[in-house]
């Protein structure tokens, strides 16, 4: 119940603010643009790289989602006032984090286009394509929205969220682009199902931990 | 995690020769093992010369990750027990676990480019190794930008738990992504003449750590008894025969 408001909470937030996802998934397209520019117009190699590109913009798009996602909280320090209602620090970051998930879920989809017409990254397997994103933006938003966290309370918010994510994130990277990439050129040894495990893993792991340390995030 | 318990200052205990004996009797063992290493031991049949640098390489690494999982323990410590101490251990163990991991990279590329023909390769036991740097730098750049200190220790300590729990899974995505590194090698497949230089220099590495993280959580212990209860009147820095304060804290 307590998850289920602060979730409908988040979805509210995220609706209202919903020129910053614009924004975002702008920076993701335009990334993606970019990223093209360090391969030359190679369209073989553009295609064998489409995943990892695609992935990158992504992550680099996470940063700016995750790090405004304690923005109101933080603002007049309505944090304070949200911890005084009858609901757990732990309903409020699984809250965040379920959000923060759908909206890098639907972030990542609305790239995949993108990489379609720069890359000529098609693939015939879009909902297992789907799947993957799913599971990959799991893996970022659980250990993102934990420490987006900590980063909202300190003075240097951009600059601590990716030192602190990035490194974290380097299976989810290598298991998304390897999943996605296999998806688009061709899986014959059946390779894709040991990556989406190894999210699994991770997204089970991260799930788990990140909600039981954030009570010490905004404990007082 | 009980925030009134972190309310008093943590104790500093005066200076001690234990850190000094610690150093010296590291630098020696180092000296004694790396000269061994060097001038004693025969070089290898495959790799000559190059092979020596093994003898500081291969202990650097296991210290290194000892003194990561000290970090954890300490991080574990702290949120159990809410004792200075463990924070001041953590900084220390990260800071040193950070610095010879740094070392680790740079003994591993120098080695590498003879041998391998590059500086780097992405085996999972380097791309681990890179990881955790940059993971554990993430933590203790955490600690510069908090200036409360109860946030700071309690923050950390959760960064680097969650850092910690993802140390295996870095390994094992990066070794099926792909690997090259040789197998680790244990004394039963390597002659005396190698690892008897091996084990010396593992112990000074050891002893020469313990002697800097022993000084490192004095330092760390002494910051924070400053940030605690900063001196109002006096400008003197805090000595060790600094009287206790009213309510005993100290």
């Amino acid at each position: 119940m307590q998850l289920a408001a602060a979730v409908r909470k988040e979805v509210l937030l995220q609706w209202r603010s919903r020129g910053h996802f614009l924004a975002v998934f702008a920076f993701g397209a335009t990334a993606l643009l970019l990223f093209s520019f360090a391969i030359g117009p190679n369209a073989q190699a553009l295609r064998l790289f489409a995943a990892g590109f695609l992935w990158l913009a992504l992550l680099l798009g996470s940063t700016l989602a995750l790090s405004e996602s304690f923005q109101y909280e933080m603002d007049h320090r309505a944090m304070e006032g949200l911890l005084l209602l009858p609901t757990t620090a732990r309903s409020i970051y699984y809250g965040k984090a379920l959000t923060n998930w759908l909206q890098l879920s639907i972030l990542g989809v609305a790239l995949v286009p993108v990489m379609v017409v720069l890359y000529d990254a098609g693939t015939s397997m879009v909902p297992q394509l789907i799947a993957v994103i799913v599971l990959g933006s799991a893996g970022l938003s659980a250990p993102g929205t934990f420490y987006a966290g900590m980063a909202a309370q300190t003075k240097a918010r951009q600059t601590l969220l990716p030192l602190l994510l990035f490194p974290l994130v380097v299976p989810v990277l290598l298991a998304a682009v390897k999943a996605t990439s296999l998806l688009i050129l061709g899986d014959p040894m059946n390779q894709s199902r040991s990556w989406v495990l190894l999210l699994v893993a991770f997204n089970a792991i991260y799930w788990s931990l990140c909600g039981l340390m954030f009570t010490l995030v905004v404990e007082e | 995690m009980k925030g009134s318990a972190l309310a008093s200052r943590p104790s500093v205990p005066g200076t001690s020769r234990v850190p000094a004996a610690f150093l010296i009797a590291g630098a020696a063992l180092l000296l004694a093992g790396s000269w061994l290493g060097l001038f004693v031991a025969p070089p290898e049949h495959y790799m000559g010369d190059v092979q020596r640098i093994m003898y500081v390489h291969v202990p650097t690494a296991w210290n290194a990750m000892l003194a990561l999982t000290w970090s954890f323990v300490c991080a574990l410590m702290f949120l159990w027990r809410s004792d200075w101490k463990w924070d001041a251990r953590m900084e220390s163990a990260i800071e040193i676990g950070v610095l010879l991991s740094l070392l680790l990279c740079i003994q591993g590329s120098v080695w590498a480019k003879p041998t391998w023909g590059v500086w780097w390769d992405w085996d999972p036991r380097l791309t681990t190794m890179a990881v955790l740097v940059f993971a554990y730098f993430g933590v203790l750049t955490l600690r510069r930008f908090v200036d409360d200190p109860v946030r700071r220790a309690t923050w950390s300590a959760a960064a680097t738990i969650v850092a910690s729990a993802d140390v295996p899974i870095v390994y094992y995505s990066v070794r099926w992504w792909n690997s090259l590194h040789q197998l680790q090698s244990s004394p039963a497949t390597v002659s005396r003449s190698f690892y008897l230089p091996l084990r010396m220099n593992a112990f000074g590495i050891l002893f020469v750590m313990i002697g800097l993280m022993m000084l490192r959580t004095r330092l760390a212990k002494l910051h924070l008894r400053s940030e605690l209860a900063p001196p109002l009147i006096s400008s003197h820095p805090v000595s060790d025969s600094e009287p206790r304060l009213p309510g005993g804290a100290r």
